[in-house]
């Protein structure tokens, strides 16, 4: 054994998590809770997808009676409110909880326990959603809970009530990770990876980051005030107290329209990602890349009014925010042609992951053009509510991120695992979901503009709607078995697929540097960076870092623009508190939902939990202290 | 591609070669931790003075939102008592005296400093506290009469939210350095609990202007 592996076992044990019940629970290695939340948001997508399959099979007949009135509009919402809420933005960030620190070439995330807190936080927000829906107490007021049918007075119960809760959930654990990721961009990069050679991915995570930190707060100001509306007589949304319906948009797409930019950018990010190694070079127009990743993000927030064209908002200004939503084509547009430059130029290996990429520009041509099409005042008033609407977000969002989100599964999957996923398997996976996706969606343009309404639960015989939604229904039963092979090739990945090696793909960046899976301390051995894709350099680095201790979880932290060496800090190791903390937490947010007082009881048990949580103990103390030096 | 620059933050670290060719670089040399933005807590809070800091700026629009929906504000109550607002305003800039002196102390090590300053801005923090109950009873409103109580409960409502919490953060935090165990970066946080009670501190004055002043506005500027 030379001293590199003997240091390397040691570091293995010092920043494994435990093993057995307590390790389930106290777990705090970006790895470890970054497979979680990516578990856990797929769980989501299945169930949401079981949904709308149920949707489907509804609609697959006019007068059909396979759900009712009610039950399909808890379904409609839970389907919308888990996509958008559950799976699209926590799958994001989850998997940036497992790639970044990897690619970055970290040791750990930034404040893993509360990474971990994060965790379970959004995992519990979950669960408590499907818990109030098996027991029939599922929200029912779409995605966006409209007031004033969400309001206290069209919808009494409690099913808004906890589609409110959800909210605060999600999002206080999505404010957490972005907290988290930008935190660990700035901070923890290896010594020499300057900004300017910061991955493109790594770019688009933590724009989305910041996104994120200033558009949720809108929505957990919005919810917050639905649920003291509903629960403590508060009226904000009333207007016979002076309250405003309206209010409720505004706020809701000031978050609502970036909220599709969360889920857009790091897709994004995956595609610059894929095509690069795939295409053998580096992306065409790095600067011009990042350029119009921030210039996205800043129209972004422009784009909130275009969702209320149909109100009566003053017209001028509905000019001005129809030319923002013209605008936002430019960005997209400059990485489009920079993503083809690449592709033009560059050697493809047709692996499974660049065909998901690709079928992102065939998608996304046809959703884009709808989307310019709705940003149009006219036309959007006249297929407002309509199933074209729902055609058109479905090839955004399917076409703009879940296709590049599998793309990017199918291309991590061997670093996480160890495994390489079938290839075979993985192309009939793409084609069947590429067929059925289309033969899904497609015919609801055509549906919506020949009048079907969306949110509604049947539809009659004579306007001729039948065949259409039969096709759709159909198509969507092709999805569904593309995604059981999905299912079978990772199962047979995990049983006995081929062993991936440390760079399966011949990829560029860090994380490929290290073992398939990843030593538990990322690198043994941190490297210097020395080029935004470093493999592929003749001497990839220019050295290592040494002096970092091997029986403490100490990391490096470098310094924002230049990622110069600036100070050692030691990590936090495995705890039960965070898991505590997000017990009491969800206490607090369940109790509120029945009476207004838990908030101040509830507050308690957080509090403690939060003190034992930040408490040193005198060992680790001294532990720090034996490696401490002042600056 | 050039070969990267390395500039460390304190002193030096020292290039030695490495057996495979590049040159490693000792950071054992280097400081365990920093203060200010050299520090990882440093970008934590300010990345939660950001999210709160919104939420903030989000309410307030909501509350002149709500303001431009009627002729009256407030609808039909008078304005807040001005006792008890102000009263906490001069309270909290005095409270920067020793929130400032916590700081500088952290960041000269003085043990015996910090303890006294973070104790000192604690109490504070309960007077504070306790002005704030006189407060709400103050407002001459409830929250669930209209739209102009909800927003002026909620407004005051999240401040003393923040309130409580930093004032928690702070009392656990003298407490610790009083019991110990202390070591360097206990002194980092302290710095940075400094540096949010600013943001407390400085988030209410607006907020103060808005509920305590607004509804007193000359009729020109009624909404
Ligand atoms: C192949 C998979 C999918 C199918 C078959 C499907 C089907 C449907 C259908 C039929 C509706 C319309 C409900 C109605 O208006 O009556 C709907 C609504 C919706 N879907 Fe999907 N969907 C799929 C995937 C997704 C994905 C991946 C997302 C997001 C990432 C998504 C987000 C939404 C949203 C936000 C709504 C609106 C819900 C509402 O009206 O409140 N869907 N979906």
């Amino acid at each position: 054994m030379s001293i590199h592996d003997t240091r390397s076992a040691e570091l293995e044990a010092t920043w494994r998590d435990p093993p057995g019940l307590r390790g389930v629970l106290s777990a705090v290695n970006h790895k470890t809770i970054g497979r979680r939340f990516i578990v856990t948001a797929f769980s989501f997508f299945v169930a949401a997808g079981i949904l709308a399959g149920l949707m489907r099979l509804q609609l697959m007949h006019p007068g059909n009676t396979v759900l009712g009135p009610d039950r399909y509009a808890q379904i409609f919402t839970m389907h919308g409110t888990t996509m958008m809420f559950l799976f699209a933005v926590p799958v994001m960030q989850a998997v940036a909880v497992y790639v970044v620190p990897l690619m970055i070439g970290a040791r750990s995330i930034a404040f893993p326990r509360l990474n971990a807190y994060a965790f379970w936080i959004y995992l519990f927000g979950g669960v408590m959603l499907y818990g109030a829906f098996l027991l029939n107490v599922g929200p029912d007021a779409g995605w966006f809970a409209y007031v004033p049918l969400s309001g206290p007075a069209y919808s009494p119960g409690k099913r808004v009530d906890f589609w409110a809760q959800m909210i605060t959930f999600t999002e206080l654990s999505g404010l957490l990770e972005a907290v988290i990721q930008i935190t660990t961009i700035f901070k923890l990069r290896a010594p020499g990876m300057t900004l300017n050679r910061l991955p493109l991915y790594v770019w688009s995570v933590l724009v989305t980051n910041f996104m994120i930190l200033f558009a949720m707060p809108a929505v957990m100001l919005s919810s917050t005030a639905l649920i003291m509306d509903r629960l403590v007589g508060t009226h904000f949304y009333n207007p016979a107290e002076g309250g405003d319906v309206l209010l409720w948009q505004h706020l809701f797409w000031f978050f609502g329209h970036p909220e599709v930019y969360f889920i857009f950018v790091p897709a994004l990010g995956f595609m610059s990602t894929i095509i690069a190694t795939f295409s053998r070079r580096q992306i065409f127009g790095y600067t011009a890349m990042v350029v119009a990743l921030i210039a996205t993000a800043f129209l972004a927030f422009g784009l909130w009014v275009h969702h209320m064209f149909a109100t009566n908002l003053p017209e001028l200004g509905k000019s001005f925010f129809t030319a923002v939503s013209m605008m936002i084509a430019i960005p997209s547009a400059v990485q489009i042609f920079c993503w083809l430059a690449t592709l033009k130029t560059g050697r493809l290996v047709m692996e499974v992951p660049l065909h998901f990429v690709l079928a992102f520009f065939f998608i996304l041509v046809v959703g884009g053009l709808t989307g310019v099409m709705l940003a149009a005042v006219p036309l959007d008033l006249q297929v407002h509510d309509t199933y074209f609407v729902v055609a058109h977000f479905h090839y955004v969002l399917i076409g703009g991120a879940v296709f590049p989100l599998v793309g990017a599964f199918y291309y991590w999957f061997p670093k996480v695992t160890g495994r390489m996923l079938s290839g075979v398997l993985g192309r009939w996976h793409f084609w069947l979901f590429f067929a059925g996706f289309n033969l899904t969606f497609f015919p609801m343009h055509v549906l919506g503009l020949l009048g079907m309404p969306r949110r509604v639960y049947t539809y009659p015989a004579d306007p001729g709607w039948g065949a259409l939604n039969l096709l759709s229904t159909v198509g969507d039963w092709i999805t569904g078995v593309s995604f059981l092979l999905f299912a079978l090739n990772v199962w047979r990945a995990l049983a006995r697929g081929m062993p991936a090696g440390a760079n399966p793909w011949g990829a560029p960046t860090l994380e490929w540097a290290t073992s398939s899976p990843p030593h538990a301390a990322n690198f043994p051995r941190v490297p210097l960076v020395r080029g935004v894709a470093p493999l592929w350099l003749a001497e990839p680095y220019a050295g290592h870092v040494r002096g970092l201790a091997d029986t403490q979880r100490e990391v490096l932290a470098t310094t924002v623009l230049d990622a110069a060496p600036d100070h050692r800090m030691i990590m936090p190791t495995p705890t039960i508190w965070p898991f505590l903390s997000a017990v009491a937490t969800t206490m607090l947010f369940i109790g509120s939902i029945f009476t207004p007082w838990a908030v101040v009881w509830g507050t308690v048990p957080v509090a403690v939990a939060l003190v034992a949580w930040f408490w040193p103990t005198r060992a680790e103390t001294a532990e720090h202290l034996a490696l401490e030096k002042r600056p | 591609m050039s070969d990267p620059k390395f500039e460390p933050g304190a002193e030096p670290a020292l290039p030695i070669p490495d057996g495979d060719g590049g040159t490693d670089l000792d950071v054992a040399v280097l400081p365990s931790f920093g203060f200010g933005h050299r520090s990882l807590m440093w970008w934590g809070t300010w990345g939660m003075i950001a999210i709160e800091g919104t939420v903030f700026a989000l309410t307030i629009a909501t509350y002149f939102y709500l303001r431009g929906q009627g002729t009256q504000w407030p609808i039909a109550e008078p304005p807040p008592d001005l006792l008890w607002g102000t009263l906490n305003v001069l309270v909290f800039l005095a409270s920067a005296v020793p929130n400032q002196a916590a700081k500088r102390a952290a960041e000269r090590y003085d043990l015996a400093g910090a303890r006294r300053a973070t104790l000192g801005c604690a109490a504070l923090g309960m007077v504070l506290l306790i002005l704030r109950v006189f407060e709400f009873r103050h407002l001459n409103c409830r929250w669930d009469t209209d739209a102009y109580g909800s927003v002026v409960w909620t407004l005051l409502g999240f401040h003393t939210a923040h309130l409580l919490t930093d004032w928690l953060d702070t009392a656990v935090l003298g407490v610790m350095l009083c019991t110990g165990p202390i070591e360097g970066k206990r002194y980092v946080d302290v710095s940075e609990n400094a540096m949010y009670w600013y943001f407390v501190l400085a988030s209410w004055l607006p907020i103060y202007g808005v509920i305590y002043w607004v509804p007193r506005l000359p009729p020109v500027l009624s909404p």
